[in-house]
């Protein structure tokens, strides 16, 4: 049977019939309220924002609208938003340019740094602090309970006099989970340490404000909220002494030069101004479906469990345990089914890396290769949580069915004991 | 376990689960040119290419070469994926690094090291290609795997044993690396490539549009790029935080008496010439290597050629073990011409379908230069493999 059917890889083809995204944690559509919004910028008002004709002020207005629709969603000021490339430059320039801001000292014992953050955070802060290692800066790795969340009681404890910035992520790209960051920002501010979040999977889909959380510097990205790529922004709290990390021209107030993305930046304020409207009926709608989704998996197919399932999590991810089963095949499984979601990271060649998140929570090798995330977004139907529960359990029960060690490893023990 | 409802809900896979094949897919011309001809026979095809060595790894062997026909480079992938994109059909990239590492480079490196010079190619088609490889292509749906090696497999109905025989064209044929192939691997692979020459491949590549046509060959090991395997062992070893044998070591005749000194029996292989590092009187050439007492033998070449070898973990392809001597054509290398001798089972016999047996092999002529850690893979007259083991 071919066409509509979810078993159409009788005959694989690059273009399956129906095809469900529960990715949207890798990235989203541009929402075509934002198309509309940013198109005039590519042609009619095409103008450079720092050019002082009246074309140029035309898209200065339109920049200046933007910055002020991000500032809102998470309750800041519009001076304190500088728009950046996405999301890992937003993480980078915070990370390195606190890093820079400590750099001038009078004594080498003044010199030393030190930095405080997590083992799943994002490659975009995991590596900038790895790179920060090498240059001589210690940094601390706080661990995670099995829930993903980290102790803010362990964030104290790491807290040095040579400690110059904690950075911990706002929501897990993979696992979804929210960490409390108003209680380390009430820390970090008690001993007066900057504090940077990596905001890019929460912001959009949990309510964020800079100053509930405590943050100094927060990070984000446009194509996780239905804008596209490539823009990004960086919030950065008034006050805070943050060097330039690019050398150009006196954009944005010389704080990120190079000539302004206009339409990008009014498609993320589009975006920002829709979230902003959406987010409370999104989350309520979106979860409602990821608890079905979850529900109804853990409840047909034996041997799964939801990681950090009791953990405070983003309305729209699950990341599910199929135990016995390779991820890998069960990804490529469901993809020639019509279904795509994603396990672990990916590397440049496409091919799945062990997921530093899930072994860093406590999941055995075994079952962080046995999981798969499945990521929901605004434009997800019932209909397509329907198929999903569909194809699922018939690709794990025919993985299941070919695996050389799913049911066997018990009856051996069992012959064993 | 009882999911028959929902399974009963779909259309079963397995119903048409012969007509797809998933094609191992090198980003080169010849597993290219295998996946447009299944699909022009009308079989459903998914491409899989195998991740299987970081490139970021001991950066010092990279060299300044090209950056094709490095193991697992980024452009080969792309060169896969962009005949998927031409030809239409779904490609994925699926990661065997530490299963490469474990089964192919560690033991290789490992061998080198114990004086023996082991084949990677052999055990990458055993333990990677046919194994993680061929399971991941039934799981997402496929009953075969096909691969652009030179060879043929033929199912013998009386016998009801799948055979393996050399490619049709001897100059391509790559039989002497696949002979560690159980039935069960044979039964769900498919080499399409055995009936046709090199032109045609190349031939049916370019009739067929493809963007890797016009590609070079690649002849190297795929993770020593180089070609320049002690520099390998070397980096490959520090990062493991072992110490090489550098220690000076003796080079002897086969008498006994020092005729010189080396630095490490990693850079030795039988049969060895160049590189000796002293003069003699005339050509010497290494007999044997003992990386336990760190000497290495040599003499000249005819104390080199020797009649018997023995072999272990034979795999019997074509045919049942055999309870008498036979007469074979033997192959002790890859660039080795066939040579006739009688080979009889001397041990093992209690599984003696496969693995695990050992076999003596006995040549009419003496052989040049018979090394232990090499395969030997015995043929008859028809080109049929009859046997593999590891020379010891």
């Amino acid at each position: 049977m071919i066409g509509k059917s979810p078993a159409s890889n009788a005959s694989p083809s690059a273009t399956t019939a129906t095809r469900v995204y529960l990715d949207y944690n890798a990235t989203t559509p541009v929402e075509p309220a934002v198309l509309d919004a940013m198109l005039p910028y590519f042609t009619e008002n095409f103008a450079n924002a720092s050019s002082i004709h009246t074309p140029g002020q035309r898209a200065r207005s339109a920049v200046e609208t933007a910055r002020e629709q991000v500032a809102v969603l998470i309750g800041a000021n519009p001076k304190e938003i500088v728009f950046t490339s996405g999301g890992t430059e937003s993480d980078n320039h915070a990370i390195f340019g606190i890093d820079a801001s400590h750099l001038e000292c009078s004594t080498s014992l003044a010199c030393s740094r030190h930095i405080i953050t997590s083992a799943i955070e994002h490659e975009a802060v995991l590596n900038a602090c790895q790179e920060l290692e090498k240059r001589g800066v210690s940094v601390t790795y706080l661990p995670f309970d099995k829930n993903g969340l980290v102790d803010p009681a362990a964030v104290r404890t790491a807290i040095r006099p040579e400690t110059v910035l904690i950075t911990i992520m706002h929501a897990n790209n993979e696992l979804g989970t929210v960490q409390p960051l108003e209680k380390i920002g009430r820390i970090a501010a008690e001993a007066d340490i900057y504090f940077h979040t990596d905001a890019v999977q929460s912001v959009g889909k949990i309510p964020v404000d800079v100053n509930t959380l405590g943050v100094d510097l927060l990070g984000l990205s446009g194509h996780k909220i239905y804008a596209p790529k490539g823009i990004g922004a960086l919030y950065i709290r008034s006050g805070t002494r943050l060097p330039q990390l690019l050398y150009g021209g006196h954009h944005q107030r010389g704080a990120r030069p190079g000539t302004e993305n206009v339409a990008g930046i009014v498609g993320l304020g589009a975006a920002a101004a829709i979230a902003r409207q959406s987010l409370t009926e999104d989350a309520a709608r979106v979860s409602a479906l990821r608890d079905r989704l979850e529900f109804e998996i853990l409840a047909r197919v034996p041997d799964t469990r939801a990681n950090a399932a009791a953990a405070p999590r983003t309305p729209n991810t699950t990341n599910i345990i199929f135990s016995g089963v390779e991820g890998e095949a069960l990804l490529i499984a469901l993809d020639l089914r019509g279904l795509a979601c994603s396990t672990g990271a990916a590397c440049s060649s496409g091919a799945v890396e062990p997921s530093h998140v899930l072994t860093a929570i406590g999941l055995t090798p075994e079952d962080a290769r046995a999981s798969l995330r499945f990521s929901l977004g605004r434009h997800t139907t019932s209909d397509e949580i329907d198929f999903a529960l569909q194809v699922v359990p018939a690709a794990v029960t025919h993985l299941r069915s070919l695996s050389s060690t799913y049911g066997r490893t018990s009856a051996v023990v069992a012959q064993r004991v | 376990m009882n999911n028959e409802t929902q399974l009963e809900a779909l259309p079963v896979v397995e119903t048409t689960e012969s007509h797809v094949v998933a094609v191992a897919m090198s980003g080169g011309v010849d597993s290219s040119a295998v996946a447009a001809l299944l699909q022009q026979q009308g079989r459903g095809v998914i491409g899989l290419t195998m991740q299987l060595w970081n490139q970021r790894r001991l950066p010092e062997l990279q060299g300044n070469g090209p950056a094709q026909h490095r193991c697992c480079s980024l452009d080969d992938v792309y060169d896969a994926k962009r005949v998927a994109q031409h030809l239409n059909f779904p490609h994925y990239v699926v990661n065997f690094e530490e299963h490469f590492e474990e089964r192919v480079v560690r033991p290789f490196v490992d061998q080198y090291l114990s004086g023996r010079t082991p084949i990677a190619c052999t055990n990458c088609n055993t333990d990677v290609k046919f194994e993680p490889l061929l399971r991941m292509a039934r799981q997402i749906g496929a009953a075969k795997l096909a691969t652009g090696h030179y060879a043929r497999i033929r199912k013998n109905e009386s016998t009801q044993r799948w055979e393996l025989l050399r490619a049709r064209d001897d100059s391509k044929d790559q039989s002497y690396f696949l002979w560690g192939l159980t039935q069960e691997q044979l039964s769900r692979s498919e080499f399409p490539l055995g009936e046709l020459s090199k032109d045609e491949v190349r031939e049916l590549a370019r009739a067929a549009n493809l963007p890797v046509a016009e590609k070079p060959e690649s002849m190297e090991l795929c993770f020593v790029p180089t070609g320049n395997y002690v520099q390998f062992i070397q980096a490959y070893s520090a990062e493991r935080g072992i110490a090489l044998n550098r220690s000076e070591g003796e080079i002897v005749n086969e008498a006994g008496e020092v005729v010189g000194h080396h630095n490490g029996v990693h850079n030795f292989t039988i049969g060895q010439r160049k590189g000796l590092g002293f003069a003699a009187g005339k050509p010497l050439y290494v007999l044997s290597i003992d990386a336990a007492k760190n000497r290495v033998v040599v003499g000249d070449d005819e104390t080199l050629r020797t009649a018997t070898c023995e072999v272990e973990s034979v795999n019997w392809v074509s045919i049942d073990a055999p309870t008498q001597a036979i007469r074979a054509m033997v192959k002790i290398r890859h660039k080795h011409e066939p040579a006739v001798a009688t080979v009889e089972v001397i041990g093992g016999a209690e599984n003696n379908s496969q693995f695990g047996g050992n076999v003596r092999v006995t040549f009419d002529a003496p052989q040049r230069a018979i090394t232990r850690g090499q395969g030997a893979v015995l043929y008859n007259e028809d080109g049929h493999v009859l046997a593999g083991g590891w020379i010891r």
